[in-house]
């Protein structure tokens, strides 16, 4: 066995446990240096939070660009103080380094606490209590029960009599159940700190790895001098920090990853961050707005050289430059002449927008939290954010990818008959329709059959399963009563039909007691207790698709039980009555049933041997170990007898055809993607209205392609779709589109990855775009038999199709991870399956109906909402600049700033942030219920439409339009006339003043406009902020500020609200820029009105609480 | 206590969220309690559940209409009165550059001229009302650009004698006259309008003077607070400009813009408070007097008058015009038409567009709830 020891010690870790060395001449010591046990989650400590936290800052393009903005102001003479910039600036970073420094000491407080806690170590055989975080690798601690393992330990020995522990693990992966582990065999019996001190062994295990289910490794124990006894460890051996122990009193166990290389640490690294299709229009506004502002720049640089060329405008007598400025060269003055130029107009890219985006995302995602609608009582949770960057995403969804089981059925399962050697038994249970759990009989259908199968089957589904049995009802998760008599017991296991099939058995008379001392007890119907010595368990895998046992029974002989999907058991049976059964098992399936085929056989102890060889030799290898246990598992599982089948229920969720149909109705594509296979999947498929009758459905399956070759059938079905569509768009044209039918695609997991397979003689990529054509014709495709990847594999090749649509997927299970992480959306069901899925989501949720109201109301919501909050930010940045473009032509392009400093740093900051940010939280164009009842409005925002760039258009239109109006608006008020009655004249300042006055009412109640929702918080904004601007105004000019060295707004703004004419054109003015908008909206509602604006028009009833207009 | 140590869900779920901070506050929440009751519903109030009750205004036809309508009459309204009120302003516009060799100041139009006087008469064949004001007019001056406007010193504006001896870098190239620092520094107070106007009614071959009235031109905030002179020594304020230079374009000191009254001298003279509040566009007026004494205070009764010049502030250099207006005002200040029509077109802008609004609908027949 030691040959195979890797001595490389780059990739595996040697551990002396207890820090003894091992016996001289085993093996060179070299000793190897691990971290301690400190957990470090703080991104800064004190000393370096300023300079990193800048740096980290900085680093966002946005906040790169206002800092060199600020920068370019302090070192040139500009036109505006650097105040202006520096303070949003300031104020921006500020904020978020408060909010960023105070998460890291929240996190500094709880790593502290985490690394203070006391742990316990044996140490020369006496039990010694330390801090954390002093724990170090080859430390002996002792772990008492529902104390938390403070760091990844391999499992010595236990309390309990076969060294066995129980332990949940609710805080890494969310699954509350009980787990297993083991400890190592010839470590178990040791009970007391001194026994345990007395082991002299070491560890050899992979170097740390963040997979939590991962591990692979060896203890040498050095009994005495002789060679050591190797013994393999595995994940079951593993107990993870971060889990905790349960219904064991004590156990000891060898810490062999500490700090910050434990698994929970590894996985401390947040996933990829997926971008919103509004951040990418945004970011390309963003480059529109970059390139419109060097434009500006350059325009205005270029004519200041133009309109200078004579030296009397150059440099009239009462302007004159110093010699210094003469002296300059005229490509330098022509550069600072462009920077200051983009300093004057650099706020055309609103440095509030990103503060703004994101404190919308973050409060808005409340929302999703806070819903009761959402809620659920049975699991007593609501929805979950995991992020919040994707809230609008919500809204944009075109493709749904879901799981089967635990998505669109309960993950509830029913025992509902079992098949044995064709004859069919259903436990005689369901009467007036009421659950009988004590009846004890049965109901055979049959004539009675062959005692010698039957029973073995009953054995079989009694023996082969790692359902394990708790004694009392502390636990969550899966659990039944036992209501056997004496105490309550519960079948707990991960996976639920096991937990049916047991309990089935129970009905069926037998009843699977405990696993003890490696003894599985069963009572048979004869109440007699039978028991077999359980060997091995070659574990379920979704590759494999079954699991299969291997027991002795007490007569001695050895039998290996399988049980599995009926295509990965059929192939490997030589006899037994496999056509009757395979009858059955297809119908079962039809009636959407989950089948499962059982099997077993007999083994020699010879053959016992072997197999026992076979899988210790994998079980050891440190290298390959999945690759060699399937190959010993494959080489294992053959030659099977078939005994029978069994057919349990998963009954569908509440709504979920409700659901499905609302999201067909939206437009939504839905994909099932399941490992069921394709019959049962079809019958769910049915059941949720995701084919209907008139579906008619195409399939793409291997039993096709056996016919036929593949490329064969995918031009015939390529061909048929496309006639269709061809023939449907004329209807349509023609009007007669209403009974035009939709197609549903079945595909199973291996046509499917000859679809996928790169191609031998280059047609392969057509296959892919032809598969693609089929699939984008379908309503509903249904893909079955898939392996975990190939549902990721799926995503992504929608993802990359070329209209690039929006997926989501959403799934319950670990199985669905890989999808979930691919999806531009991924939603987590909090289901039974543990809550890998929900973790490792954007979002989740307790149940698939949910999804109706997470996309159809939050997604639309969220959409409307932030789309307008970009579109209103340019839009009201150009009003803001464009006016002090177009002044620059009438102050000799000066760079002379229109608006005072004051009103330039708070426009975007104060003026108009807060009724934006209400608006894109609260915002609500239609009522909820309606959002909820017509599905369809959900296709008026599909393809981020109000985000196109004809709207982008239409907006900076809007902007300049309002922004010619203001200025040439105040340009012919002030053309030459006084408008006081006292006839004193208005300087510059009031100029400016007038026209960012228009600008705040203009660009506040175009807002107040698009709002279709008014809350009391809304008005309280929105005209709040309109006050605070005149109050503002009122004491900024109301008051000889001392710090200033200039007066020049003193009373400008009292002056001008003295004079009547400077009311009559704010008025005037603010009308005309609001005008086009509503006539424009007003025209199109008539005109082209969308689904949206017809509903908007009538409420379908009289809403509680709500005015209109009427 | 082994569970309180580890705050798990907070270490754990933390990282997976990008918002830590609130995933450990909620999440805590989140947690189902031992006995497996709900710990944690959400409120259940109309704000978390998105229903507070709310005003839902739609833009329909039915409020459209009937609003752009009553907007439109509104307007019109407005605009009637406006362009009568300005209909009714007089105002007597007179260029005195002196370009042309038939215009009475040619002659002075030559910078090498010094103390050039001339005159402009006119004939008043109608009653001019009062109060009648007296403006000076400039084209393509450029006080509004920047560095001319940043060219000056508030400080010594205020009477700050420490900015005396050093004034502001703005006010560069003026700031130092051969070593002296000048006071009022800077371009804009450098370039100071120096021409001055005399008016005369002409009676019978006598050239009757009209009274101008320099009171009140300037803003009062800057006559009272912002502009202020330098405390007196020994009761001269000459004394006070002690060690510094005048401007250098000024023909006299600060402290000798008004000798004849204390009260308009130094930084409190209003021309020079005119003066210096920027102009926004480059072609501007500036109020230089006001008829509101003697005979002449209901205004300027028919007959010819006589309008002499010191012509001092050269313009032809850089192409700008001077001008010397005479209006009038009513309630809404000086003569616009711009206000007026503009409240006229886009009244009757509003009419149209709702009479359009009104066939589009009568046409296309889209269903109102409410009409």
């Amino acid at each position: 066995l030691l040959q195979i020891r890797m001595r490389t010690l780059d990739w595996n870790r040697t551990v002396y446990i207890g820090h003894k060395e091992p016996p001289p001449g085993a093996e060179a010591y070299i000793p190897q240096r691990f971290p301690d046990n400190r957990i470090v989650s703080s991104k800064y400590t004190f000393w370096n939070f300023v300079p990193k936290n800048l740096f980290e800052q900085f680093r966002r393009i946005a906040n790169f660009y206002f800092l060199i903005i600020f920068l370019v102001q302090l070192i040139i003479d500009t036109p505006t103080s650097p105040i202006t910039s520096g303070l949003p600036l300031f104020f921006v970073i500020t904020v978020t380094a408060i909010k960023q420094g105070y998460e890291d000491w929240l996190r500094h407080k709880a790593d502290n606490s985490i690394n203070q806690c006391p742990v316990h170590i044996i140490q020369h055989g006496k039990v010694v209590r330390k801090q954390s975080r002093k724990l170090r690798v080859g430390d002996v601690v002792r772990v008492k029960e529902d104390e938390t393992f403070p760091c990844d330990l391999i499992l010595l020995s236990s309390s309990r009599d076969d060294g066995t522990c129980f332990v949940t693990t609710a805080s890494l992966d969310g699954e509350s159940s009980h787990k297993t582990y083991y400890a190592v065999q010839d470590t178990k019996a040791f009970n007391t700190e001194e026994e345990v001190d007395t082991l002299h062994a070491t560890i050899e295990c992979e170097q740390p790895q963040p997979d939590l289910y991962k591990f692979v490794g060896r203890i040498n124990i050095y009994l005495d001098r002789d060679e050591p006894i190797a013994r393999p460890l595995g994940s079951e051996n593993l107990l993870l920090r971060g889990a905790t122990l349960k219904n064991t009193e004590c156990i000891y166990a060898v810490a062999i990853y500490t700090g910050m290389e434990t698994k929970m640490a590894l996985n401390y690294q947040s996933k990829s961050q997926k971008r919103s299709a509004v951040e990418k229009s945004m970011n390309a506004y963003l480059i529109v707005y970059l390139c419109i502002l060097i434009s500006k720049a350059l325009i205005n640089t270029v004519l200041k050289y133009v309109w200078q060329a004579d030296p009397n405008r150059d440099e009239p007598w009462y302007n004159e430059k110093t010699e210094t400025e003469r002296q300059r060269h005229i490509l330098i003055r022509a550069f600072t002449d462009f920077l200051a130029f983009m300093v004057l107009f650099n706020y055309i890219i609103p440095v509030s927008m990103y503060v703004t985006v994101e404190m919308q995302k973050f409060l808005g995602s409340y929302f999703i939290t806070w819903d009761d609608e959402m809620f659920d009582e049975e699991l007593g949770e609501g929805a979950l954010v995991n992020t919040s960057d994707l809230n609008e995403e919500l809204g944009q969804v075109e493709y749904v990818f879901t799981d089967k089981t635990g998505t669109l059925t309960e993950n509830n399962m029913e025992f509902i008959e079992c098949c044995v050697d064709g004859h069919v038994y259903v436990p005689h249970a369901i009467c007036n329709g009421q659950i009988m759990p004590g009846a004890a009989s049965m109901d055979m259908i049959d004539s009675s059959p062959g005692p010698g199968g039957r029973e073995l089957f009953f054995r079989a589904l009694c023996l082969c399963h790692t359902v394990q049995v708790k004694e009392e009802e502390t636990v969550d998760g899966i659990k039944r009563g036992i209501h056997q008599g004496k105490a309550t017991s519960v079948y707990i296991s991960s996976s639920p039909d096991e937990v049916a099939l047991v309990e089935g058995m129970k009905r069926l008379g037998f009843t699977y007691l405990r696993l003890k001392d490696s003894h599985m007890e069963i009572q048979n119907r004869d109440d007699e207790i039978e028991r077999f010595e359980l060997l091995e368990v070659l574990n379920f895998d979704s590759v494999r698709r079954r699991m299969s046992v291997i027991v002795k029974s007490s007569t001695g002989e050895y039998y290996l039980f399988c049980k599995g999907a009926d295509s990965a058991v059929f192939p490997r049976v030589i006899s037994g009555k496999v056509e009757q059964v395979r009858a059955r098992v297809e119908h079962n399936a039809v009636e959407g049933l989950r089948t499962l085929c059982v099997a077993y056989k007999k083994l020699s102890p010879a053959e016992y041997e072997e197999v026992c060889h076979q899988l210790s030799s994998a079980k050891l290898a440190l290298q390959d170990r999945e690759k060699k246990l399937a190959e010993a598992y494959d080489s294992i599982e053959r030659d099977f007898i078939l005994l029978g089948a069994t057919a349990v229920e998963d009954r569908l969720q509440d709504k979920a055809a409700d659901t499905i149909e609302s999201l067909h109705k939206a437009g939504m594509k839905v994909w099932v993607l399941t490992g069921d296979k394709m019959e049962t999947a079809a019958a769910t498929c049915y059941a949720s209205k995701l084919f209907r009758r008139n579906t008619q459905i195409l399939e793409l399956t291997t039993k096709r392609t056996e016919e036929q070759n593949l490329h064969d059938v995918l031009f015939d079905l390529s061909r048929t779709v496309l006639r269709q569509h061809g023939s449907m768009t004329r209807e349509t044209l023609s009007g007669l589109s209403n009974e035009y039918h939709d197609y549903g695609l079945i595909i199973d997991g291996a046509t499917l990855s000859a679809v996928l397979k790169p191609s031998q003689e280059g047609s392969g990529g057509n296959y892919k775009e032809i598969f693609l054509e089929i699939c984008r014709n379908c309503s509903a495709v249904l893909c079955c038999r898939m392996a975990p990847l190939q549902k990721a594999q799926i995503v992504k090749l929608i993802k990359a199709s070329k209209e690039h649509p929006i997926t989501l997927a959403i799934g319950d299970g670990a199985n669905d991870v890989s999808m979930i992480l691919e999806a531009h959306v991924g939603i987590g069901i909090m289901g039974k399956e543990g809550r890998q899925a929900a973790r490792n989501s954007d979002y989740a949720i307790p149940k698939f109906k949910h999804l109706k109201k997470m996309l159809l109301v939050h997604g639309h919501y969220y959409y409307i909402r932030i789309s307008e909050l970009v579109q209103y930010f340019f839009y009201k940045n150009v009003c803001f600049i464009f006016p002090q473009f177009l002044y620059q032509f009438f102050c000799g392009f000066s760079q002379q700033p229109l608006y005072d400093t004051a009103y330039l740093t708070l426009y975007n900051i104060s003026f108009t942030s807060l009724p934006i940010l209400l608006y894109s939280l609260m915002e609500q164009h239609i009522n909820m219920d309606i959002l909820k009842r017509d599905p369809s409005l959900y296709r008026d925002i599909a393809k981020n439409s109000l985000l196109r760039w004809p709207i982008f258009i239409y907006w900076t239109f809007l902007g300049v339009f309002d922004a010619v109006v203001f200025f040439f608006g105040a340009f012919f008020l002030f053309d030459n006339t006084t408008f006081t009655s006292n006839g004193q004249m208005f300087g510059n300042w009031t100029f400016g003043t007038l026209v960012f006055t228009v600008l705040v009412f203009t660009v506040t109640l175009k807002l107040a406009l698009d709002t279709h929702y008014w809350t009391w918080i809304n008005h309280f904004v929105i005209w709040g902020s309109l006050l605070f601007y005149i109050i503002f105004s009122l004491l900024w000019g109301g008051i000889i500020w001392p710090f200033l060295n200039y007066q020049r707004m003193y009373y400008v703004f009292m002056q001008m609200l003295s004079s009547g004419p400077a009311w009559l054109s704010i008025i005037l003015l603010v009308v005309v820029s609001l005008l086009p908008d509503v006539v424009k909206k007003v025209l199109c509602r008539a005109l082209w009105p969308t689904t949206t604006e017809r509903i908007q028009v009538s409420p379908p009833w009289p809403l509680p609480q709500a005015f209109s207009w009427a | 206590m082994a569970a309180s140590c580890w705050p798990a869900s907070g270490f754990y779920r933390e990282k997976k969220r990008n918002c830590s901070a609130r995933t450990a506050i909620f999440d805590g929440g989140m947690m189902k309690n031992k006995e497996g009751e709900v710990a944690n519903r959400p409120d259940n109030t109309a704000f978390t559940q998105q229903r507070l009750p709310a005003w839902q205004p739609m833009l329909s036809a039915g409020i459209v209409i009937p609003g752009f309508l009553v907007i439109g009459l509104v307007f019109i309204g407005i605009g009637v009165a406006l362009f009568l009120g300005s209909q009714s302003i007089q105002v007597l516009e007179s260029d005195y550059t002196g370009l042309n060799s038939n215009t009475p100041c040619y002659e002075c139009s030559d910078a090498s001229k010094k103390n050039c006087t001339c005159s402009i008469e006119f004939t008043l064949t109608k009653q001019f009302d009062g109060p009648v004001f007296l403006y000076y007019g400039l084209s393509n001056f450029f006080q509004n650009h920047r560095k001319y406007g940043v060219s000056r010193d508030y400080y010594q504006l205020s009477g700050d004698t420490a900015y005396f001896k050093n004034p502001s870098d703005s006010c560069s190239p003026y700031i130092y006259d051969s070593g002296v620092p000048i006071v009022p520094c800077g371009a804009a107070a450098n370039s100071m309008f120096n021409d001055s106007f005399r008016l005369y009614q002409l009676v019978g071959g006598t050239k009757k003077p009209v009274p101008l009235d320099g009171k009140g031109i300037s803003w009062w905030t800057d006559y009272n607070i912002v502009f202020r002179n330098p405390p007196l020594v020994n009761g001269s304020l000459a004394a006070a400009f002690n060690g510094t230079a005048k401007p250098v374009n000024w023909a006299k000191p600060a402290y000798e813009l008004d000798t004849s009254d204390p009260s308009n001298n130094g930084f409190m003279n209003e021309d020079f408070l005119v003066w210096m509040r920027r102009a926004a566009l480059p072609d501007f007026r500036k109020l230089y007097r006001r008829i509101t004494q003697g005979d002449y205070a209901a205004g300027l009764p028919v007959g010819n008058y006589s309008l002499e010049i010191s012509y001092n502030y050269p313009v032809i250099g850089f192409g700008g015009r001077k001008k010397i207006v005479l209006s009038n005002v009513s309630w809404m200040g000086g003569k616009n038409m711009f206000l007026g029509v503009a409240y006229l077109v886009i009244g009757s802008l509003c009419i149209v567009m709702s009479l359009v609004m009104l066939i589009v609908y009568a046409k296309y027949k889209f269903p109102e709830g409410d009409s």
